[in-house]
């Protein structure tokens, strides 16, 4: 496609993430009517917000790529990302909320009394955070690489300096409207040139040159082992990202958590058609994409390969444009979540503090893009869902649920889950792809199971420890609040 | 997809964490055997470790965890086989041998507790070990005793006991003092928590006066507003409440002063609507509001204009209040807030103390200000509060 126009379109999406970060709010709400001013975010415009944040490159790029690769094999990667909403409706999202503590580590802190927990829970949510960056920046370069044919690092440095000049100036004061804005972009951006796509193709009654069910590479399917991990780790996964929890405070109250996440899963739903269509089109009508090793960009050289021609690349130009949204508003999530938790911990909680620390959560991310080669986004972050599902999930689930969780539980829940998972994933990428046996290619479904258990084990262990004011914290998380003075 | 970057973004990861903790710990490992100097001065300093060791324990007072924790301590100072801690009704705490003892301690203890002199019980038939105990007087009271067991009783330890006990009491008579620190604190918010002015209430009954005739359904609608307005600021339960709470009480505030004041007060509102739900104390926010209506805009001549703004930055909340009034003298200003002086900007000083109070020094209020110039009050709130109930 003509590289001037994928990069207008990442510069169009930049500005209106600038734009909309710092003037949003004063166009929204620059108003002397306190009705209007204290009206709090509605669930529709939050369920959005958490929409653009949680849409990455993994699912905008990658599974569109995994589904052109492996076919409906791939389908349970949507399905996990979705479903892992489901679990965050029914188990975490309304008694987060009331918790009043803002981040994990707030919440574990005030959970179990303790600034060890704390310290331990920060580095794991930071180890998380940043490893979720990466892949964005992957595929961010992906992207500048295909449609402009740049030198990848442009796009990731790019991605990286507009993350870092709205956080850092204070353009993210009000970051819902900026993520909502971006899912309704990602979608759009997704769903038209689909539509021209099948209008084309209706219309010429091109015939397909292989069949959808047919894998192009002829790599053998994954086994139901391999599923199943996959799913644990996407289920429990969801649950302990950090730049997911925060969007459930936006809520006034329990009752709106639980309805925000109702929405997010419709609207995660809808959104997943898409992916999912563009791998099996792309299957059906340029399986040449699959063995050449450009999986991941499907999704931006579909549109112009089917249609070609100055419509092919405006349509691929919006495609860019929602990529850059997925891979702008992702991470600036991310860094907005982990800059508050780096400068409370670390830096006193100053303003200059939280600058600082935006810089540092954004930049040593960017070394590790650097340092390392992209390959399959879908595959990558899923490794991320495994790890947050081993090390985050067990001690927040527990922590919300069990009354016998202890402090000493806790760290030697999130160490153990860390240390499995992380151990496999540094000894699957010393093996290599074909030597890794796939339970620990895929270690959820044991790392998840052994990080619950030694929790408990654990906080059995050392029941002395469960903090005096439990019946207090419980009767917190889970009895429903009065509702807020808000409304007339 | 296993032989991905991230794999090996994550053994980088691991790798420099690993270097980074055996490097941890072996400078700990090294600076533990660094020289510490003669044999005195390690005994020094071991003692004066222990005692302060021991002094963190008791600072919240004579209680069984504490007490537990610091005999352990005490004990290693007096180099005796068992060391006790009691306070008036019992044994608080057992470190060493011979804790079958125990129940008889209180009776040996008594006299003692009654007011004696440190007593020296020799070693015999029911006594394996000679035992010294000595009075804790905090002040005038003899509030526990410390008890030392050693096969037999000298002279330096009958003193050492003694001296520890002092010490005791030293430290118990400092978590007195923090404890009644703490509750002058408490008396001090109750005390400063938010009063409504009377000024106030006497302009808007005022207000309301003159509109009974002209526009009476105006009154009416008034008269509710300021039904409203004293609900909330009388209410009594909790120190807290919400943002969104906090607004709409300004509103009301609001709209009663512009029954008195008409278009001179323009009002214009900022919300980011993340931080509506932020807990914030209870009236802290609403003074802010009447001290720029009040000091701000009500010496000034023409329309004034109070801009109120809510953002989100990090892991705090940030609200401002900006007036366009006659702002003030900022040296004048800083002796009010330290206190020194008397004026009529009560609300701003007890905002102020009452954030320095429930979120650390830091967290006082910031305000810009020059004569002339208007005035700019900045707070910020941390947004997670998980004790504080709205």
């Amino acid at each position: 496609m003509n590289p001037a126009l994928g990069l207008a379109a990442f510069a169009a999406v930049s500005l209106a993430t600038v734009v909309i970060g710092f003037y949003g709010l004063r166009i929204s709400r620059t108003t002397g009517d306190f009705y209007v001013a204290s009206r709090t975010v509605r669930p529709w415009w939050n369920a959005s917000a958490i929409g653009g944040e949680y849409l990455s490159a993994a699912s905008f790029l990658g599974v569109a790529g995994l589904v052109l690769l492996s076919g409906t094999d791939a389908l349970w990667f949507p399905v996990g990302f979705t479903a892992g909403y489901l679990m965050l409706l029914l188990f975490v999202a309304a008694p987060l909320r009331r918790s009043g503590a803002y981040t994990i580590p707030d919440f574990t802190e005030a959970r179990l009394e303790s600034r060890a927990v704390r310290r331990v829970t920060s580095v794991v949510v930071v180890l998380v955070g940043w490893l979720y960056i990466v892949p964005q920046l992957h595929g961010a370069g992906l992207a500048i690489r295909t449609t402009t044919g740049l030198p990848a690092w442009v796009g990731q440095v790019a991605v990286v300096a507009v993350v870092c000049v709205t956080v850092v100036a204070g353009g993210m004061r009000s970051i819902t409207f900026v993520q909502a804005f971006q899912y309704w972009l990602k979608l759009t951006a997704l769903a038209v040139p689909l539509l021209f796509i099948f209008f084309v193709l209706a219309g010429t009654g091109a015939p397909a040159v292989a069949d959808a069910a047919v894998n192009p590479t002829g790599a053998a399917p994954a086994g139901p082992y391999q599923s199943i991990s996959l799913f644990v780790a996407l289920l429990f996964g969801t649950l302990g990202l950090p730049h997911v929890l925060v969007r459930f405070y936006t809520n006034p109250d329990g009752q709106s958590a639980r309805r925000t996440t109702l929405i997010v899963l419709g609207l995660l739903s809808v959104f997943y058609l898409f992916p999912t269509a563009y791998g099996l089109t792309g299957r059906m009508f340029a399986p040449g994409l699959a063995r050449s090793g450009h999986a991941d960009a499907l999704v931006l050289l579909l549109p112009g390969r089917m249609i070609g021609g100055t419509a092919g690349d405006l349509l691929s130009a919006l495609v860019v444009a929602g990529a850059f949204a997925a891979f702008l508003s992702t991470t600036s999530g991310l860094v907005v979540s982990l800059a508050g938790v780096i400068s409370q911990d670390v830096l006193g909680g100053s303003v200059r503090g939280f600058r600082l620390a935006a810089l540092v959560s954004a930049i040593v991310p960017l070394g590790f893009a650097f340092m390392t080669e992209s390959m399959a986004l879908a595959g990558t972050v899923g490794l991320v869902f495994a790890f947050t599902a081993s090390a985050i999930c067990p001690v927040l689930l527990l922590g919300i649920w069990w009354r016998g969780l202890t402090d000493a539980g806790a760290i030697a829940g999130m160490v153990t889950g860390g240390v499995l998972c992380g151990g496999a994933m540094v000894a699957g990428s010393l093996l290599g792809a074909a030597g890794t046996p796939s339970w620990l290619a895929q270690p959820a479904a044991w790392t998840v199971p052994a990080a619950f258990a030694v929790v408990i084990l654990v906080s059995r262990a050392t029941k002395s420890r469960v903090p005096r004011t439990i019946t207090r914290l419980m009767t917190r998380l889970h009895s429903p609040e009065r509702p807020l003075a808000t409304e007339r | 997809m296993l032989d991905s970057p991230l794999l090996t973004a994550a053994a980088v990861a691991v790798i420099a964490m690993a270097i980074a903790v055996v490097a941890a710990v072996g400078l700990k490992v090294l600076r533990s055997f660094r020289e510490l100097g003669t044999d005195a001065e390690r005994a020094t300093y071991r003692t004066l470790h222990a005692a302060s060791r021991a002094g963190q324990h008791l600072r919240t007072g004579l209680n069984p965890t504490g007490a537990a924790k610091a005999s352990r301590q005490l004990r290693g100072l007096l180099g005796c086989d068992a060391l006790a801690i009691t306070d008036t009704t019992g044994v608080l705490a057992w470190d060493g041998a011979g804790e079958e003892l125990r129940p008889l301690l209180m009776g040996l203890a008594a006299g003692v507790l009654d007011g004696g002199p440190t007593a020296v019980i020799p070693a015999g038939a029911d006594l394996q070990r000679a035992a010294v105990i000595a009075p804790i007087r905090a002040g005038t009271r003899v509030v526990g005793v410390v008890a030392a067991f050693a096969p037999a009783a000298g002279a330096g330890l009958v003193r050492a006991t003694s001296e520890v006990a002092d010490w005791v009491a030293a430290q118990v008579e400092l978590a007195e003092l923090d404890a009644s620190r703490t509750l002058l604190m408490e008396a001090e918010v109750r005390a400063l928590r938010a009063q409504i002015s009377p000024h106030f209430i006497y302009n808007s009954l005022n207000a309301i006066a003159s509109f009974i005739n002209t526009d009476p359904v105006r009154a009416r609608e008034l008269v509710v507003e300021f039904a409203d307005f004293t609900r909330y600021s009388f209410r009594r339960h909790g120190d807290f409440t919400t943002l969104a709470e906090e607004l709409r009480c300004i509103d009301r505030y609001l709209l009663l002063e512009r029954a008195r004041f008409g278009d001179r007060v323009q009002v214009s509102l900022r919300i980011a609507p993340e931080v509506l739900s932020t807990v914030i104390p209870f009236l802290s926010l609403q003074p802010l509001v009447e001290n720029a209506v009040r000091h701000g805009l009500e010496a000034k001549e023409g329309p004034g204009h109070i801009s109120i703004t809510a953002n989100d930055s990090g892991a705090f909340a940030e609200l401002k209040i900006e007036d366009d009034g006659v702002g003030m003298d900022p040296e004048q200003l800083r002796s009010l807030l330290a206190g020194h002086s008397e004026g009529d900007h009560v609300g701003l000083r007890n905002v102020d103390a009452r954030l320095r109070q429930v979120y650390g020094e830091d967290n006082g209020l910031v305000i810009e200000t020059a004569p002339g110039e208007g005035t700019l009050v900045t707070m910020r709130v941390p947004k997670s509060q998980p004790r504080h109930d709205a």
